[in-house]
């Protein structure tokens, strides 16, 4: 198959110029609306549920689950299925668990719950470092890949590519801050979802539109073993380790807490996750499909030929079926997404560097408004210019293991924190600290023992810690801590204040 | 009193849901790694099990996310502006 992979299309910068365009008029816009902190971080808490769900959507759907599950699924089939319903299922247990407290309870960061009744220097400060840790790995994978599948889709070499998404997401994040941020999401997410369903309805329509037909095309070129699992469940103990990362790093990811603040109240940030898992969910159940249709239509060669790791079985699909202009329409989307979502984890790593570090830990909450949106400004431009600094230094390094090491991070450090204060009156400030601390850092360590590095990266025989995804010690550990810590130290007045806190988590009563 | 009934109700509600949360999740996971064979086995044509299955994760998920919407709208809320109203008064 000849493919226009590679080569810059008329209809691909024009699509991309479109996107690009319309999001910095829109970032203009809101750029007026952007004066006070509650309007930088929180959109003014203005938000509608169904603009939050999408906002949510689209932070959560990256170019790494639109393009990288397709191309599992294009060449590992079944497997690539069970990967994508561990995508899903962490937002039942944010809603279940932590979505209303966490709105009801804070104000612009996770960590506002955590210090709630707390001692605000340490805690401020260990939360910080959670949340940052977090972001920087997230980011990190997002930039690297960024910087390929733009070189890949578009021929534009891989710093400009890393610079040019650095540059572009600035503007959205310094000047609209979290209302531009918000509605670049809405307008990544929707593109998204037309394009994945319009791919799909292209897919479908070659197989008269029974999947089953589709199921088959692919068995009959891949033998049946594409349709059954392969080697992702072979060992029951490290799949339920993942599952425990996916699940419960949502939990702990800064960048999704953080959007909770963007709706009225309680019950708004409800439905907004109601409307985020149908979305998310409508998207990983036609993601296979399109997978599938790259195996059938396209073949599992040419998509290796193109991208070893089979990240452009997406667009190739895409060019096979509705030509060139298609193809261009679905890069640019891609680039879209990498856009927004490196938006939304830099005004995350923003808002905990500056209203968590700046105004908390160093002026002790006396900071002027004028004074904090400087700070947050700052601190944007210093995120971003790390975030471009290490896409560029890891140009060619393996990073797809970063964001499962955000998760575990995510899920180890944050999420235990977040979790016991809401729940228990006895957690308190040597609690949280210990908690967040031992949690983030036992990931990290574990992975670095684990194949994924002391294996792949390090090329040792044999890893020290045999899981390649450690939530299922980390994550335990991290409320271990927390526990042993919080009852071999006392804190009377953390435990006084539990009652006005449980009043604001179930009755929003002081709410923000 | 009232409020702590409340709490406890919507814990009781939530740990149910996370509960069969679980179940549905690991247990779909679990069974994978348990019985390859079954979840190969065709339903209909060339769609097997294991298909059905992870489509079914999916959907079961945001299942449960409604259930908890529906009474959360329905028997949450109204008990919280019900305590609200009473705190205020008091």
């Amino acid at each position: 198959m000849q493919t226009a992979l590679g080569t810059p299309t008329i209809a691909a910068i024009v699509s991309f110029l479109v996107i690009v365009a319309l999001t910095l008029a829109i970032t203009y816009w809101a750029a007026r609306r952007t004066r006070s902190t509650r309007e930088f971080y929180a959109a003014g808490r203005s938000v509608s549920p169904l603009q939050n769900g999408l906002a949510l959507a689209g932070d959560y759907m990256s170019a790494a689950s639109f393009l990288g599950i397709t191309g599992l699924v294009a060449l590992r089939g079944y497997d690539g299925m069970i990967y994508a319903t561990g995508w899903l299922v962490g937002w039942p247990a944010l809603m279940f668990l932590i979505a209303e407290p966490l709105r009801n309870l804070g104000k612009f960061t996770f960590a506002d719950v955590v210090a709630f009744r707390l001692r605000q220097v340490p805690v401020r400060i260990a939360a910080a470092f959670g949340a940052i840790l977090t972001l920087l790995f997230y980011v990190l994978a997002q930039m690297v890949g960024a910087g390929n599948l733009i070189a890949l889709m578009f021929g534009l070499r891989y710093e400009w590519a890393v610079i040019g998404v650095g540059t572009v997401m600035l503007a959205y994040v310094l000047f609209g801050g979290m209302i531009a941020t918000t509605w670049v999401q809405i307008i990544k997410a929707i593109l998204l979802l037309f394009g994945v369903t319009v791919l799909t309805v292209l897919v479908l329509s070659r197989f008269s539109f029974s999947p089953d037909s589709l199921y088959a095309a692919v068995a009959s070129r891949y033998g049946h073993a594409a349709l059954e699992p392969g080697g992702l469940v072979s060992d029951p103990i490290d799949a339920v380790s993942l599952g425990l990362a996916l699940m419960f790093g949502l939990l702990g990811l800064p960048h999704i807490l953080m959007r909770f603040y963007t709706v009225p109240d309680a019950r708004a940030a409800r439905t907004s996750v109601l409307y985020a898992t149908g979305f998310i969910g409508y998207f990983y159940l036609i993601i296979p499909i399109v997978g599938f249709g790259a195996s059938a239509l396209v073949g599992r060669e040419v998509v290796r030929q193109v991208d070893a790791g089979g990240n452009m079985a997406a667009p190739l699909v895409a060019e096979l079926l509705g030509g060139t202009p298609f193809l261009g329409f679905i890069a640019a989307v891609a680039f879209a997404t990498i856009l927004a979502v490196v938006a939304g984890l830099t005004l995350a790593g923003a808002s905990a560097l500056s209203h968590d570090i700046f105004t908390h830990a160093i002026r002790k909450g006396a900071a002027t408004e004028h004074e904090q949106i400087r700070v947050a400004r700052i601190a944007t431009l210093a995120f971003g210019v790390v975030a471009v600094v290490l896409g560029i230094l890891f140009k060619g390094q393996n990073v797809a293991f970063m964001v499962g090491l955000a998760f575990a991070i995510a899920a180890s450090g944050n999420f235990p924190a977040l979790l016991l204060s809401i729940v228990w009156s006895r957690f308190n400030t040597a609690g949280a600290v210990w908690s967040i601390l031992t949690g983030a850092l036992l990931a990290v360590i574990l992975i670095v023992l684990s194949p994924t590095i002391w294996v792949d990266l390090l090329h040792h025989a044999t890893a020290i810690f045999p899981l390649r995804n450690p939530a299922i010690v980390s994550m335990p550990a991290g409320f271990v801590a927390g526990f042993v810590a919080s009852l071999l130290t006392s804190e009377p007045d953390a435990e006084a204040k539990f009652h006005d806190e449980k009043l604001r988590t179930y009755l929003g009563i002081g709410a923000e | 009193m009232e409020f702590r009934g409340l709490v406890w109700r919507r814990w009781r509600v939530s740990l149910l849901l996370t509960l069969l949360l679980f179940v549905l999740y690991y247990g779909y996971i679990l069974l994978i790694a348990a019985n390859r064979q079954l979840v190969s086995r065709a339903v209909q044509g060339s769609t097997t099990i294991g298909i059905v299955l992870a489509a079914g994760v999916i959907v079961g998920a945001w299942a449960l996310t409604a259930a908890y919407v529906i009474w959360a709208n329905r028997h949450y809320d109204p008990a919280v502006t019900h305590l609200r109203e009473r705190i205020r008064a008091e």
